[in-house]
């Protein structure tokens, strides 16, 4: 029983990295209804950015977490502004080829950098510590990922809901044409929310290279849990992707505990059975962004 | 009277299809233009091309003198002229508070606030809290006309206010006129149903498959001239 416990906590705290896949995606979908094929792929650059950084400074990844997030906030605006705004009218299939040709770039330069080998972010023991907790142990270093990625994504909620920022992103993602009446450029709310949408990826990166190895063609299959669990929670709300998110890590955890090789299998199938009971996800929002 | 907006020989459209032919358009400052017209006549694309939603293919649109035309509608809104689109488009993802405050961060000068909105509609601070879109529809078009006021122009482009609202509702509306008029502001109706447009408002401009067909004080033009500009001459 207790070992079972143990599995579902720990499947728990996965969630929240999971869910800090997802809500960079969810968010872009939200406001913009593109899929940015690349979003994975970002996740594992933001992962060799922090490797780069601590490497060459010495200081802790924690010391490193904000500095790389305000970077790919840059590179988001950077990317809409220059690159996708410019497959803005044309349809859905420019957008996804443009994010599929960016997947492709990044991989590609990483491999050519780093090579192949899978690395890992050093970070001074605390990922294998862990705590007691009655009869069941938590890593410390989980626990603190799950509690950033609450904490992260209460503030999202709070931003999307009660400032003018908030404001201004859900009305664009309801009416992009009529958000121009008061005055609100649909093209700087979409860079803001790509830039964002990076910047939750950067730190959803640095967590996620602390937390396991990773290899310049991880970016896909980040890219598809961060789908599922925007799918299993329901499109549209926060809540909903964290609760996806822990459904996945639960279902990756459960899996991992019969066969290490049944982790992803578990997923897929957790992400399946909800599609085919409620199609519309756990949680879907009453409408708008994020 | 200064003029306010001068609208030239304006050709306007979507795509291949071309809406407005060589449209002329005066408007002076502190006046209540109505534009009527059938459905299909392109008075939303008249209004939608002065508030630079719709592409202009040629002529000109003059703000105080000065060119706007092509300039696009987050800047046109800037310079004081605010259009209450066909429809309202409120947005449903926001409150009724937040569809005003989202306007009124736009933060132009002027007496316009939510308290000055507040008062004009208090419906509208009753059902402050509740989704937009939840509004009866004369309700929603308080709050897209709140909307537009809380930009602060000195230009109001409302198009087709009425539609699908009760004739007290629409009196309701059009009883706010007089007050906006105080407020300095200026006034272009859009209506199909004439009656409510003819009573507010100090000239008339009638709009025919795109081409301006009759334009004057409704007084002088009377209803039979009127309403032949406005059917066409077969009826
Ligand atoms: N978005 C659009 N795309 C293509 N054609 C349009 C669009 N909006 C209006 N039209 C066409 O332009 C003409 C004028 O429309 P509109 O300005 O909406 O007329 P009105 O407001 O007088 O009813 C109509 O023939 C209409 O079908
Ligand atoms: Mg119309």
């Amino acid at each position: 029983m207790s070992e079972f416990l143990q599995i579902l906590l720990s499947g728990v705290l996965l969630g929240g990295l999971l869910a800090l896949y997802a809500t960079g995606l969810s968010l872009v979908f939200g406001v913009m209804r593109i899929v940015n094929l690349a979003h994975g792929d970002l996740i594992v650059l933001a992962a060799y950015l922090i490797l780069l950084l601590v490497e060459a400074t010495g200081a802790g990844p924690g010391w490193w977490l904000l500095p790389v997030a305000v970077l790919m906030f840059a590179l988001g605006w950077l990317y809409q502004r220059f690159v996708l705004e410019r497959t803005l009218g044309l349809g859905l299939m420019p957008p996804l080829v443009v994010g599929f040709g960016l997947s492709i770039v990044l991989q590609n330069a990483l491999l050519e950098l780093f090579s192949a080998d899978t690395r890992r972010v050093p970070a001074g023991g605390i990922e294998t510590a862990s705590l007691a907790l009655g009869p069941l142990t938590v890593g410390v270093y989980p626990l603190l990922v799950f509690l950033a990625a609450v904490v992260l994504l209460v503030s999202l909620e709070l931003v999307f809901a009660r400032t003018d920022f908030g404001r201004r992103l859900r009305a664009t993602a309801d009416d992009p044409v009529t958000v121009r009446l008061v005055g609100v450029s649909p093209r700087s709310v979409y860079a803001l929310a790509m830039g964002l949408s990076f910047a939750v990826c950067g730190v959803a990166g640095v967590l996620m290279g602390v937390w396991t190895n990773f290899a310049p063609s991880d970016g896909p299959i980040r890219l598809l849990w961060a789908f599922e669990a925007v799918i299993i929670g329901g499109l549209g709300s926060l809540w909903g992707t964290l609760v996806g998110g822990m459904v996945l890590g639960v279902a990756i955890s459960v899996g991992g505990w019969i066969d290490p090789g049944l982790q992803m299998l578990f997923g897929h199938l957790a992400f399946v059975a909800v599609l085919a009971v409620r199609p519309q996800g756990l949680f879907p929002a009453r409408g708008g962004a994020a | 009277m200064s003029t306010l907006l001068d609208v030239r020989g304006l050709d306007a459209g979507y795509g291949d299809f071309q809406a407005l032919f060589g449209v002329d358009l005066t408007v002076r400052e502190g006046e209540v233009v109505a534009v009527i017209g059938a459905n299909g006549a392109g008075k939303s694309t008249l209004l939608g091309a002065i508030a630079g939603l719709v592409e202009v293919r040629a002529g000109e649109i003059l703000h105080r003198g000065e060119p706007i035309t092509g300039l696009p509608a987050e800047a046109v809104v800037r310079r004081g002229i605010a259009l209450v689109p066909e429809g309202r488009r409120l947005f449903p993802s926001l409150s009724v508070e937040e569809n005003l405050r989202l306007a009124a961060a736009l933060g132009r000068p002027g007496p316009w606030d939510l308290d000055a909105v507040y008062a004009l509609f208090p419906v509208l601070r009753e059902r402050r809290d509740i989704p937009a879109t939840a509004l009866s529809g004369g309700q929603q078009q308080m709050c897209a006309i709140a909307r537009g006021l809380l930009t602060n122009p000195e230009l109001l482009l409302l198009d087709e206010a009425s539609l699908g609202l009760a004739p007290a509702v629409i009196r309701e509306i059009y009883a706010t006129v007089p007050r906006l008029r105080e407020q300095g502001i200026t006034l272009v109706v859009v209506e199909q149903d004439i009656g409510q447009a003819l009573q507010v408002a100090d000239r008339v401009c009638c709009l025919q498959e795109g081409r301006v067909t009759l334009e004057g004080r409704p007084a002088e033009l009377g209803r039979e001239r009127i309403r032949e500009a406005y059917f066409g001459t077969a009826a």
